[in-house]
């Protein structure tokens, strides 16, 4: 037997093994170690970045001409690299003067030569973003005629014609408008690639940090810029881990490994909430939920049923279950915080009067319906809610759960009845909105507008278009705001969207991590006023 | 003999490229038929038509099917399996970053694996019907029917959250990253060939529960395995021969049952590693472990074929290479295919 005795011997040992390796806890003082799901970072250049966790990293690393003070965020767009800026007679040209004696991390001293180069550099490039700039008329043949030097640190940009300035301005403070270095920059071009490729996983910038490194679906590392021109930020380091789970997430916080968690869930939020040691913050985001009905159908085009189905919406139901902490009702296209955002919550639901408005648009029988939703949690409990409220007027909801491309090629296609769809702004101006659900200018199969959200829902809207068209050109702040405020009361009540709710996000952080402003629905994160 | 010798050396590579050719045509096939639009999970949904137009012929998606598929050949034979849309870096890098992730995960949760599981299996076949056959089964069973996801998750609450035995999620902590030059790119041998202690011991406490969560969930099947084969064994008249010839009990399993057993135990340890080795998407979710599953589903779902395919060619390769050192394995205990 001693044959098997060893081998149990050796099962035992083995098992054993592993048991006892200690390791230590709590992030050192100057370093900021954050979870979050950045798998969709695909590039690091403000060029080509259009997505959240690369927004978030290009706001710390890159300055702006303008940008949000995330210690005042209400306060709209405030000079951040140009220290101000003028308005031509004709609203047509801004010339901007450049803050004096900022550098970029190079080294290299900003000036107007910087800006130019960047905007320029952004329209040439033409990437996805670029229609944020392009919008005004700029080209990559005429942009260097449109956007122009006039001396070391003045130029200007000449739009084709009037635009708000407000417009002009909010675009400016997304991503696209990071000031590069451009002696940086252009030292790595390759092919006339204005330094596209070398952007991807590197950076150029003059803000609060600069890239040490980034590994996709893994982690990127910041450092801190000592020369940042308001002031040395406290934290030395940022480090930014992709954790997928939520549950893994929380682990780290409560055990310090982390300082932040970006992604828990109601119920780890809940289990947290108890924990002196941890924190939950909520902040409202730009992202809105809503159903949409293809106006190519033949009941659902009538204004009636289009009404009748807004009264047969739980809102508070799955504001108070399942999106508890999640999603806030919210009925309008602009989410609050933007300009011109409204309050407004008109619906609720009333199956009797959802009854009686169906029973006038002759389908008081009832009929039944597809609704495309993407296999997303969320989503399917959302469409779930509306099967059950819609039964209860006799409309029976088919439900056909796809992945989210699936979803939005049906979508894209004007091939659905009832669509579950998100919306988030491409950029801080309330026109980013109004531009996707309230302006068709031709809603024929021909146009392939699939980028506007009116048009995939086949829905025609000359008039409302026009005021939308009006609205951007419109050079006083105020006058601007109560123009969305009367578009979106219009569209709330004849729109074939159904808006449902606007974005919470809930950031569970250590007690002693103070100041971290994700940036709410209008801009992205701030880690440099972070302090421990 | 070295003309036989060469024949066999063709023949099997002859294997290797119809399957691989086979296995690349059919996912290239069903990531061409996809009906999603792989355009538009680059430029997004806002992009002007310019720009999506520009993509799409950059991609080469206007020419026909076939055309695309040899041109993808003929870069896979170069080494160059195209730029992947997520990460925007050679599919080629990215592989050589998570390959080796999944690789150091899976060979240790094999060795564990093994060494325990085969004892465990030999055990249980001699004592069939006893209470530690019993205990076997249910301890395979155990690991053989829980969720990776659960028990993973209910391991990192008991032992790194209450405890602090182990390291969190992760390949290690956070201060450790990058602090040895990256030469395999797996940790435990990177950090042995810079001779860092401090690192391997934080790798050991970070690989340990993942490596044994794989370990558990291989070495349910590699016992029960061997419990099959060595009560096959044990029933063969050779084996009453010898024990009638006075060989210990010891003598009997170690030299005449178990060495027989040890060649179809081969193909299955080496199947068993193969599929460790496409990587556990959940166990790489829940440890936050950057490996090839997390990698390739990722992949899958925003329609990044590039990588997609470059990862299929990997796991394909695995399973090819896995076969073949199987084989030799096989020449090497089986007697019979000796001179």
């Amino acid at each position: 037997m001693t044959f098997l005795k060893k081998l149990l011997i050796g099962v035992a040992a083995i098992t054993l093994l592993g048991v006892t390796l200690p390791c230590r806890a709590e992030t050192p003082k100057d370093i900021l170690v954050i979870a979050n799901r950045i798998d969709d970072i695909t590039t690091l250049d403000p060029a080509q970045s259009f997505e959240f966790a690369g927004s978030d990293l290009i706001r710390n690393v890159y300055g702006k001409l303008v940008n949000f003070d995330p210690a005042a965020l209400e306060k709209g767009y405030q000079p951040d690299l140009a220290e101000s800026w003028s308005v031509s007679g004709d609203g047509k040209t801004i010339t901007f003067k450049m803050r004096p004696g900022v550098t970029f991390h190079s080294g290299n001293p900003l000036t107007a030569a910087d800006a130019v180069f960047s905007l320029q550099r952004a329209v040439k490039l033409n990437k996805t973003p670029a229609f944020i700039l392009t919008q005004f008329g700029f080209t990559p043949e005429n942009v260097e005629e449109t956007i122009k030097q006039l001396d070391k640190m003045t130029f200007s940009i000449t739009t084709d014609k009037k635009y708000a300035t407000s417009f002009v301005l909010n675009c400016l403070t997304a991503t696209i408008g990071a000031i590069v270095d451009k002696k940086t920059v252009l030292a790595h071009e390759k092919n006339g690639d204005l330094g596209n490729d070398w952007l991807k996983t590197h950076s150029a910038g003059s803000g609060a940090y600069s890239v040490v490194n980034w590994k996709p679906n893994e982690s990127y590392t910041l450092k801190v810029n000592p020369d940042f021109y308001p002031s040395t930020p406290a934290m030395k380091k940022v480090i930014v881990r992709h954790i997928q789970e939520s549950a893994t997430q929380r682990l780290l916080l409560e055990k310090g490994d982390i300082d932040i968690a970006r992604n828990l869930n109601p119920q780890d939020i809940a289990a947290i909430s108890t924990n002196r040691e941890l924190a939950v913050d909520s902040d409202l985001r730009g992202r809105i939920m809503y159903i949409s009905m293809n106006q190519k159908d033949p009941i659902l085009s009538r204004p009636r049923v289009i009404k009748a189905l807004k009264y047969l919406i739980d809102y508070k139901g799955m504001q108070d279950s399942f999106l508890k902490g999640q999603y806030t009702i919210h009925q309008a296209f602009l989410p609050m915080t933007y300009l011109g955002a409204i309050d407004d919550k008109p619906y609720s639901l009333n199956v009797a009067k959802a009854k009686a408005l169906l029973r006038d648009a002759g389908v008081g029988d009832g009929f039944e319906v597809r609704i495309n939703v993407r296999d997303a949690q969320e989503r399917i409990e959302i469409a779930q809610s509306l099967q059950n409220t819609f039964a209860q007027a006799g409309i029976k909801i088919n439900i056909e759960v796809g992945t989210g491309k699936q979803t939005l090629a049906v979508y894209r296609a004007r091939e659905h009845q009832i669509y579950v769809g998100s919306w988030g702004p491409d950029y801080p101006d309330p026109n980013t909105n109004a531009a996707t659900f309230a302006y068709n200018p031709d809603n024929s199969d021909e146009a392939k507008a699939t980028g506007l959200l009116a048009w995939r829902n086949s829905w025609p809207l000359p008039e409302m278009s026009k005021a939308t068209k009006a609205a951007v050109e419109e050079t006083d702040r105020s006058k601007r705001a109560a123009m969305y405020k009367a578009i979106q009361r219009e569209h709330q009540e004849r729109s074939p969207f159904a808006i449902m709710f606007q974005k919470i996000e809930q950031t569970g952080r250590r007690a002693n991590v103070k100041g971290l402003n994700i940036g709410a629905a209008i801009t992205a994160v701030s880690y440099w006023p972070v302090t421990k | 003999m070295v003309v036989q010798r060469f024949g066999a050396v063709c023949n099997t590579l002859l294997t290797v490229l119809i399957t691989m050719t086979g296995l690349l045509f059919v996912t290239f096939i069903i990531g061409r038929v996809m009906p999603i639009d792989p355009v538009l999970s680059i430029v997004g949904e806002s992009a002007s038509r310019a720009t999506y137009e520009a993509a799409y012929h950059e991609m080469g998606l206007d020419k026909p099917l076939l055309v695309q598929f040899l041109y993808f050949l003929r870069d896979i034979a170069r080494g160059d399996f195209g730029e992947s849309l997520l990460t925007a870096r050679p599919v080629f890098e990215d592989l050589m970053r998570v390959f080796p992730a999944t690789l150091e995960l899976a060979t240790m949760g094999t060795v564990i694996g093994v060494l325990i599981g085969v004892p465990l299996g030999v055990i249980a076949a001699v004592k069939q019907g006893t209470w530690v056959d019993h205990l076997a089964r249910i301890t395979a069973l155990i690991g053989y029917s829980m969720p990776v996801f659960w028990i993973g998750l209910i391991g990192l609450l008991v032992f790194y959250g209450k405890l602090g035995w182990i390291g969190g999620p992760g390949r290690l902590d956070i201060f450790y990253v990058d602090t040895v030059p990256a030469v395999t790119g797996m940790i435990l041998i990177d950090s042995l060939l810079a001779g860092d202690m401090d690192v391997f011991a934080n790798g050991l406490s970070h690989i340990v529960l993942p490596a044994g969560l794989l370990a558990y969930y291989s070495l349910a099947y590699i016992s029960r395995m061997t419990r099959s084969f060595m009560l096959e064994q044990l029933q063969q008249e050779y084996i009453i021969t010898a024990r009638v010839k006075g060989l210990s009990e010891s003598a009997v399993i170690r030299r005449h049952a178990f060495a027989n057993v040890r060649v179809p135990l081969i193909t299955v340890i080496a199947l068993s590693y193969a599929g460790l080795l496409e990587g556990s998407v959940l166990t790489e979710t829940i440890f936050a472990w950057p490996g090839i599953g997390s990698y390739i589903t990722t992949a899958l779902l925003s329609a990044d074929m590039n990588a997609v395919l470059g990862g299929t060619v990997v796991v394909g390769l695995v399973f090819v290479c896995l076969n073949i050192f199987s084989d030799l394995l096989h020449r090497f205990f089986d007697p019979r295919t000796k001179q």
